[in-house]
């Protein structure tokens, strides 16, 4: 199974398993991970799930649509250029994001 | 997934779900459909459903299989001609949804919502401090959940003053058309076939204030090659979906505050909980409870195939009720996680309008936090029923002002 490294704004770290497949926000809601907030529950109209994708897997993620791409213009954190939503992000090998100061 | 056997018989089922006594009542036949299987059949109406979290939610992601194109109620478009021209958004599939859908998403987004939030709030603020202070009994539908919404929304879109009184009874018959043709439909066209000429006059591009929402969605779509007659049905499906949705949403919430006194106090001691009471109520008393989908080829669902061209109704408020997703599912918990119900749907079709729907709950529930110190029934609820929707006529209730 593929390990999902979850970094909080302290440095703080959760490592957990997830099923291939499943997306990064739903591996954190089902976990309990702080942070992530996902107020819409998966559909790209929140921007509440926001995360910083360490640099070391920032290859081989899926590309950025359009309709991500506006979500991030919108996150309450500032956007920089490995910034995801995660619930876009389905997990087919490690990974390790940095959850942001702020969702809302 | 457990998946079943292939042959295992299909439970069949003779609730009508669109009968009065299902409407006022659903949740014994929820939990009912929820326990006989994962996929069932409801006899009278040759239709399948799906009540279970898994299975709805299932669903909701499979879009290609489970179309909306053949309408998203219990006529299918492929065999009936529906009773309006279909919608671009809710009633269409992918290419074409995609590109409706992002006419909208681009002009809604959680920044332009963040820049309405001290202005909505402060209309809230202002509605129940004038209304707690006025004392006596009041109707918590007509004075505040009707009131709130009807005043901040059309402003928004850029809609007249005048008329406004039309939104309700086009919405309410929009959302009964998508049950079969009972007294509830058939009324509904009734009362709403006056409320339906108002509604385009205001849809047409150049009628909505320049300023307002409606006048962006008429310029974005414009832009993306949309005609007039494109830009005014976009527009068209804000009024019908964007106001009995949240006015039952805030009767629903109001109700179950008042019903459930220690989650008003818990709320009223932190009023940053409003948010997520307001979702809350989204999950336990689902201002829609119902979509059907179509299936556009053979396939199956969780080991009972079912042909090309079924219609499937997913009850979303029984999912929302699931003990096999939810713990204590009956209780109303402003506190848990509720995050993930399907009150607001799932996938490609998720609601559109929801973080303006969130905004208004938010803004409104923080405001009765502030300014109410006591919310008490003053007398029995009414229940309005609908074919999809769950919401009352009436709550007569006593307010404490604080
Ligand atoms: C508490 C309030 C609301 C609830 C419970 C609600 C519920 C829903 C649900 C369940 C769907 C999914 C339909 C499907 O899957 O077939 C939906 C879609 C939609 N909603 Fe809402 N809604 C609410 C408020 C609003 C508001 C305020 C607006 C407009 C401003 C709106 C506009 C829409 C639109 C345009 C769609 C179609 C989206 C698409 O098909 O891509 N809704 N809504």
């Amino acid at each position: 199974m593929p390990k999902v490294t979850f970094i909080q704004p302290d440095g703080m770290q959760t490592v957990l398993e997830a099923d291939t497949g499943t997306s990064v926000m739903r591996t954190a809601a089902a976990n309990g991970v702080p942070g992530i907030v996902a107020e819409c529950g998966g559909s790209a109209m929140c921007a509440t799930c926001h995360v910083y994708v360490e640099d070391a897997y920032l290859d081989g993620l899926p590309e950025v649509s359009e309709v991500e791409d506006e979500m991030l213009d919108c996150t309450a954190s500032a956007r920089c250029a490995n910034s995801r939503l995660s619930c876009q992000l389905n997990i087919e090998s490690d990974i390790a994001v940095r959850i942001p100061e702020a969702q809302v | 997934m457990t998946a079943q056997p292939a042959t295992a018989a299909v439970p069949e089922l003779d609730l009508d779900p669109f009968s009065d006594e299902f409407l006022t009542t659903p949740y014994p036949a929820h939990e009912q459909m929820r326990e006989t299987g994962p996929v069932f059949r409801l006899e009278r109406y040759g239709v399948w459903g799906v009540a279970r979290y898994d299975e709805v939610s299932r669903v909701l992601a499979a879009h290609e299989t489970f179309v909306s194109s053949r309408g998203v109620g219990i006529s299918d478009f492929a065999k009936e001609k529906p009773w309006r021209p279909p919608s671009l958004l809710l009633e269409a599939d992918p290419p074409h949804h995609t590109k409706a859908r992002h006419v909208v998403t681009q002009i809604m987004t959680p920044k332009l919502l963040r820049s309405l939030k001290d202005g909505f709030q402060q209309r809230a603020d202002e509605l129940i401090a004038r209304v707690a202070s006025r004392g006596g009994e009041i109707d918590g539908v007509a004075d505040l959940a009707e009131a709130y919404p009807l005043e901040v929304f059309p402003d928004f879109i850029g809609l007249p003053k005048d008329g406004r009184e039309n939104l309700l009874p086009y919405g309410s018959m929009v959302f009964n058309t998508f049950g079969p043709r009972n007294s509830h439909f058939e009324r509904a066209l009734e009362r709403g076939a006056k409320a339906q000429g108002w509604i385009m006059e205001q849809c047409r591009p150049g009628a909505p204030a320049p300023d307002g929402l409606g006048a962006k969605i008429h310029a974005a779509a414009a832009d993306a090659g949309y005609s007039a007659e494109d830009q005014a049905k976009l527009l068209r499906s804000f009024l019908s979906a964007g106001v009995d949705t949240t006015v039952h949403g805030i009767g629903n919430a109001l109700q179950c505050l008042a019903d459930n006194p220690e989650q008003f106090a818990a709320l009223r001691k932190d009023p940053s909980l409003a948010r997520a009471a307001f979702e809350e109520t989204v999950r336990y008393s689902s201002p829609v409870q119902t979509f059907f989908r179509t299936t556009s080829k053979d396939t199956e669902l969780s080991g009972v195939p079912l042909p090309e061209g079924s219609k499937v109704l997913m009850f979303l408020a029984a999912a929302n009720r699931d003990p096999r997703r939810w713990e204590n599912p009956e209780r109303f918990d402003i506190r848990r996680k509720a995050a993930g119900h399907v009150g607001f749907g799932f996938g490609v079709h998720a609601c559109l309008g929801q973080m303006l729907a969130r905004l208004e709950g938010e803004c409104f529930l923080s405001a009765l936090a502030r300014n109410v110190a006591g919310i008490e029934l003053a007398g029995e609820p009414v229940q309005q029923l609908n074919n999809t929707l769950r919401g009352l006529d009436s709550l007569p209730l006593r307010l404490t002002a604080a």
